[in-house]
């Protein structure tokens, strides 16, 4: 199984680091029927791995990604690399996600825009890119998309699928969709369910995009063009979401970019500065019409849609059967505290294990990105349960 | 080992039940009732090292502050519910019995007498609040803000409608000896009571 980095280059990273990682892409011919009626004839799927799957393929753990997120989870493509992997800070050896003891595996989800089938691929049947013309993909699709790889790579059952944001509502309908096949959940900074400000929020940033002249209706790679304007807006709008009003106020204040006011519509505030640069940042690195459908796939993601009582939500969770834990961070608002809360009291309803808390940081909905100690430490102590008996197979065997 | 109020619990509770554990702490209670009884259930906590350990046992625990209810909890949808050493330091602690019996048929509540002996020496005969192994906390840092004795409890039960099932003591680190069972009162340290609503 792969191994992804070797034991030389190792040695010049931080040994917490899982080091150097090369990603890998699985091809898949048998069609996918996807939620929205339309069907995927073969895709391939990108994802990297991290640790080593032991013998009896039982410590494999699922790394879903959020919305702006793909597969590079963990570790360093190049030695010279400025940034780690987006979860670098909770996975590795001795980590929460311990690779020492866990085979983790983070793929880039269906309709990405860093290697996995997207709006960037070329549609087998016209031979043009698909563009626009990529179907809406859901939360659902991809958990079923995930599975295959699972089944590719041999895993029957994960020890543990994790994820924060909409990776943590990818790990939800994990255990509704795939309850044999998940031994434990950890969702993190998520929400069983997007708020109407949410969907307004994407909204926002979706106008932002569609309405740029660059974006032709979708078919700007045909132009050679790229909406850069609306996605660089989209993602100042994003951005300030993920923020909380203090971790901005302390970071940036009112400071300005240089002494005096300039009675114009530049740069000012450094605030000002620092959300031009992401956008602009992001805006050369991310494919347009994969927002636009990530965000639709938060947007329509809702598993107590399907039941109407008062208890819809605990009801959609009665085939789970593997332990949760849920965190939420104090100042998040974008997926406040209540929201995850919410699904504590689902679950709770619907009588599965589930651990709750409710992390202090002053970094919004970031806070489950960045380092954090009581959050590695309740993260860990989760994980070491996930960790398979060694001694549960000759138990089994015996009895 | 357990605390001694503990131990006195967990053979109050019922094989198999479904309990709810306000104030879990490390959750050393919930897990041995799951281990040897096959006790389901949640323990609440607000405490993060608490929660921690909670998770790291496996215990199911859910972050929450006492005094914003029991909201979330359903009417009657466990067996037991178990609150130790924190009736004290609630805001309300006859809402918090009511919605005690509101989730739960039975419901179990240990907290510091403030009436033991020792704590009426303090303020009886030198004049000092009360600082002991039940209550170590000085006056103005302390979290215990509803002191109460075994007989306030039974009049708050009294008030309520309460019928109280069982009643037990503990002193130190074990259960009570014949004086304390005698006159649980002035003997009893530790309070403790185990409550169904009359039917």
């Amino acid at each position: 199984m792969p191994d992804s980095h070797s034991a030389d280059t190792e040695s010049q990273l931080l040994p917490d680091s899982v080091g150097l990682v090369t990603p890998e892409v699985a091809h898949f011919d048998t069609p996918l029927a996807l939620a929205c009626g339309k069907t995927l004839a073969a895709y391939d799927l990108v994802y990297e791995t991290y640790g080593t799957l032991n013998a009896e393929r039982t410590n494999a753990v699922l790394v879903c990604h959020a919305l702006s997120g793909h597969h590079h989870a963990a570790g360093y493509h190049h030695p010279d690399d400025r940034k780690p992997g987006w979860w670098d800070a909770y996975i590795g050896p001795g980590k929460s996600v311990d690779t020492n003891r866990f085979f983790v595996i983070s793929l880039n989800n269906l309709g990405g825009c860093h290697g996995s089938t997207g709006p960037l691929s070329h549609n087998p049947e016209t031979g043009r890119l698909w563009g626009p013309e990529f179907p809406m993909v859901t939360v659902s699709d991809w958990v079923h998309s995930q599975a295959r790889l699972a089944d590719r790579l041999g895993i029957e059952r994960f020890a543990a699928v994790i994820g924060g944001s909409l990776g943590g509502m990818q790990v939800l309908q994990w255990s509704i969709d795939y309850p044999e096949r998940i031994a434990n959940a950890a969702v993190i900074a998520a929400t069983p369910r997007l708020s109407a400000q949410n969907i307004a929020f994407n909204e926002v940033a979706r106008q932002a995009i569609r309405s740029d002249p660059d974006f032709s209706d979708g078919w700007y790679a045909e132009h050679n063009t790229v909406p850069k304007r609306g996605l660089k807006l989209a993602r100042m709008v994003g951005h300030i979401t993920y923020l909380s009003a203090d971790a901005m106020g302390s970071k940036f204040g009112r400071d300005l970019r240089s002494d005096d006011l300039h009675f114009g519509f530049g740069v000012d505030f450094q605030v000002e500065s620092y959300l031009r640069y992401q956008g602009d940042t992001f805006s050369t690195t991310f494919d347009a019409n994969t927002y636009l459908l990530m965000t639709k796939a938060l947007d329509y993601f809702d598993p107590a849609a399907e039941h109407d009582a008062e208890l819809a939500l605990a009801q959609a969770l009665t085939p789970a059967q593997c332990p949760f834990l849920v965190l939420s961070f104090t100042s998040d608002w974008r997926f406040p505290p209540s929201r995850s809360r919410e699904l504590v009291d689902a679950l709770i309803h619907a009588g599965k294990p589930v651990s709750y808390a409710n992390i202090d940081s002053p970094y919004g909905h970031d806070a489950f990105l960045l380092p954090e100690p009581r959050y590695e430490a309740i993260f860990s102590a989760f994980m070491q349960r996930a960790e398979p008996d060694p001694n549960a197979e000759s138990k089994e065997r015996q009895s | 080992m357990m605390r001694a109020d503990l131990n006195i619990i967990y053979d109050w509770i019922a094989p198999d039940a479904h309990v709810l554990d306000l104030a879990c702490g490390d959750g050393v209670l919930l897990e041995n009732l799951a281990r040897h009884k096959g006790v389901t259930g949640y323990g609440l906590e607000i405490d993060p090292d608490g929660i921690t350990r909670c998770v790291a046992r496996g215990v199911s625990v859910i972050e929450h502050n006492l005094d914003d209810g029991l909201a979330s909890f359903r009417d009657q949808s466990y067996d037991q519910v178990i609150m130790t050493q924190a009736l004290q330091a609630l805001r309300r602690p006859d809402k918090m019995l009511h919605e005690m019996l509101r989730v739960a048929n039975e419901g179990i509540i240990t907290f510091p007498n403030f009436a033991y002996w020792r704590h009426r020496v303090h303020l009886g005969l030198r004049g000092y609040m009360p600082v002991s192994k039940s209550l170590p906390h000085a006056w103005y840092d302390t979290p215990n803000i509803h002191l109460s004795t075994f007989n306030d409890f039974e009049h708050l039960c009294r008030d309520q409608g309460l019928v109280i099932v069982d009643r037990a003591v503990g002193v130190g680190n074990h259960r009570g000896h014949w004086t304390s069972r005698l006159w649980p009162n002035l003997f009893g340290e530790i309070a403790i009571f185990r409550v169904r609503r009359r039917l």
